[in-house]
């Protein structure tokens, strides 16, 4: 069966209501309008509004009260609109739901999972272009998901709410269009996957990148360069065995990372990397980032400050130089 | 919507005949602006975000004629109009809405975020809420440097169940900082009516309880706008915050990307009725401030306007691609 990513979404979604009834879904505009990119859409009729909960421009309490919701005995997955949004509530993310296990001696655990859109690419300028599923992978105490695929969109949310702990899922407006083969194929949130199979260099990406990853692979392999394509998948944990793995095959590597360089993700993996293969690479790993700028409006500036395919092309080449 | 509609805006027009022809002008300028705005978003010259205002122009056009050059103004998403009647020219805000350099934020903001530091107008925010600290800083600022300006902050009701509205308000009072709280209360969140979001729907209530001056106007009814935000401004100025709720609609979706389904066709047709512009047009005419013929060549000058500032952004230039990182401080 061929859906979009957006219809995986809602797949997932529908499944999990359906299955538990501690789960319900809370946020602005996941009700009565469809969720603001329509993910939602038709499950207030199927569910009620007692589960698919309509919230007030109140990030901090309504996150905050998925937070108690879930150690009260419930399953929510609270939807923050867009990552842009997520920084009013990020002392609730942050200060509670990623600490509380460990500070707690173990006793509270918090089964929630947050889903929020994120990414740029339409033109919406700063304040609602920002990536910061990289940086949300620097706090211990979350997982943090990032579906890049259709099964993934679909299968990622069960799997984060199987987890019993706090999970965010990162969703890309980018692929919200994308089509593809709904697979019977388990889906877990704890290991990376090889999307391409390469032997020269390794492109290591996730979310919207994926596919500009891929992209550039097709690219590289008409000039000979056969490279192989790793999605992260879960950017916290990370699961460097598979990143390592295909690092010693191909003997370099490059990491796509849709957040800014300074301190990001790309700078961990490179770090691990070099930590721990660094004798098995060729040349020094390289990375394509967003430009260190506000994500700007206009169509061309957006383009020049995001990763895109060619750059990779480019950072690649610039490998066997 | 609960709140029941109350009938058109009626009765004499207290202002002399250039005044009244002023406030229409300016509410004819927003309106044509963005019907202009819808018009190239349709054929892709205008991208991203577009909120359009129509429908709401009484509230800006009242209370900007009520403020002076010297007062700031901080506000939202939805804020063409805003700041076109602070001054801005039309020609800089279409050409940043087509993403050029010649746009009043050099083609980065785009249609959320216009800036102009000459007119003291402050965006231009896309986060709800996000502009209410930043108007009791600049009512600070004004306060501790015995400046005699005002900071008009405008801000939608939703913005009212946010924790900075809260915040803000309680900050602004105690301090007593000379700000003018304007509340554009069209009854919708994006899609959610305000009686699913808010627990007291009575807005004014919530800004009393912090202390503060707080009164509700027909936001449809640019001559109670007019009134209520000039004894606002006296009030910011002489004795510290106030709040007002400007009751108004909008009558276009939340954005170009929603398809508008949650309220009933019904509520935006009886809404129309109290349109701001043809009412208005409807009082002067009434006593004798207006005639067809002057509406029109009115229009018609407005028209030329938005023409010119249509050819000014498509002749304008992009910003180069080297410029990318300037004024990026501590890239
Ligand atoms: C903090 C935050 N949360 C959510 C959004 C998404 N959003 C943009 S506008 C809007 C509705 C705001 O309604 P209101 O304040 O009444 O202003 P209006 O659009 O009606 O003028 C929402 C939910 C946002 N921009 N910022
Ligand atoms: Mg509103």
């Amino acid at each position: 069966m061929k859906i979009t990513y957006r219809e995986a979404l809602r797949l997932g979604l529908r499944e999990a209501l359906a299955r538990d009834e501690r789960v319900f879904l809370m946020g602005e505009d996941v009700g009565r309008y469809g969720g603001t990119y329509a993910v939602s859409k038709g499950l207030l009729a199927e569910f009620g509004p007692e589960r698919v909960r309509d919230a007030p421009l109140s990030e901090l309490a309504f996150v905050g009260a998925g937070i108690g919701a879930a150690l009260g005995g419930m399953r929510p997955i609270v939807e923050v609109m867009t990552v842009n949004f997520s920084l009013l509530p990020l002392d609730q993310i942050v200060n509670t739901a990623a600490i509380l296990r460990h500070m707690s001696g173990g006793q509270f655990a918090v089964p929630l999972v947050i889903r929020m859109a994120t990414g740029a690419g339409r033109q919406l300028a700063a304040q609602h272009s920002h990536s910061f599923e990289g940086w949300y992978a620097h706090i211990p105490g979350i997982k943090i998901a990032a579906p890049a695929t259709i099964d993934d969109a679909h299968g990622m949310l069960g799997a984060a709410l199987a987890d019993g702990n706090p999970v965010l899922v990162f969703e890309y407006p980018a692929l919200f269009e994308t089509t593809g083969e709904l697979s019977a194929e388990a889906i877990d949130i704890a290991h990376a996957k090889v999307r391409r199979q390469g032997t020269r260099v390794t492109l290591v990406a996730y979310g919207n990148c994926v596919p500009k990853a891929l992209q550039a692979a097709d690219r590289l392999a008409e000039e000979g360069i056969n490279a192989e394509v790793v999605d992260l998948r879960v950017l916290r944990p990370l699961d460097m065995d598979t990143v390592l793995a295909s690092v010693r095959k191909t003997r370099r590597a490059v990491v796509v990372d849709d957040g800014w360089r300074s301190g990001g993700l790309s700078a961990e993996i490179m770090a691990r990397v070099m930590e721990q293969a660094f004798y098995d690479l060729d040349a020094p790993v390289a990375r394509v980032c967003r430009e260190e700028v506000p994500i700007p409006y206009a169509r061309h500036l957006e383009e020049a400050a995001l990763p895109q395919a060619d750059k990779i092309v480019a950072a690649v080449k610039g490998l066997f130089q | 919507m609960s709140t029941p509609i109350p009938p058109p805006p009626s009765g004499p027009v207290p202002y002399p005949p250039e005044k009244s022809i002023a406030l229409l002008t300016d509410m004819l300028r927003i309106r044509r602006l963005e019907e202009k705005c819808a018009e190239l978003y349709g054929a892709g010259k205008i991208r991203g975000f577009l909120h359009l205002y129509i429908g709401e122009e009484a509230v800006a056009t009242g209370a900007m004629r009520a403020l002076l050059p010297v007062d700031s103004v901080v506000a939202t998403y939805r804020e063409h109009g805003h700041a076109l009647l602070k001054g801005v020219a039309m020609t800089r805000i279409m050409a940043e809405m087509f993403g050029k350099k010649e746009g009043c934020s050099r083609g980065r903001g785009g249609s959320m975020h216009l800036f102009d530091a000459a007119t003291r107008f402050y965006g231009g925010n896309a986060i709800v809420g996000g502009g209410l600290p930043l108007a009791v800083g600049f009512g600070l600022a004004a306060k501790m440097r015995g400046e005699e300006r005002v900071t008009a902050c405008f801000f939608g009701d939703g913005a009212v169940a946010e924790g900075a509205f809260h915040e803000s308000m309680n900050l602004a009072a105690l301090w007593r900082l000379p700000v003018a709280f304007f509340c554009e209360n069209n009854f919708y969140a994006m899609g959610t009516a305000i009686a699913r979001y808010e627990a007291q729907t009575d807005l004014c209530a919530k800004a009393a309880s912090y202390g503060m001056e707080a009164f509700p106007v027909d936001g449809m009814d640019v001559v109670a706008v007019h009134e209520g935000a000039k004894r606002a401004r006296e009030h910011a100025m002489a004795s510290g915050p106030v709040f007002v709720e400007f009751r108004t609609y909008r009558f276009r979706a939340h954005s170009m990307f929603d398809p508008d389904l949650y309220r009933d066709k019904s509520e935006i047709e009886q809404w129309k009725t109290r349109g701001p512009i043809h009412t208005f047009s409807a009082r002067l005419k009434a006593q004798g401030d207006l005639t067809e013929e002057r509406f029109l060549e009115i229009d018609a000058e407005v028209a030329g306007e938005v023409d010119a500032a249509v050819a000014f952004a498509e002749a304008g230039s992009w910003e180069p691609v080297e410029d990318l990182a300037k004024d990026v401080y501590a890239p």
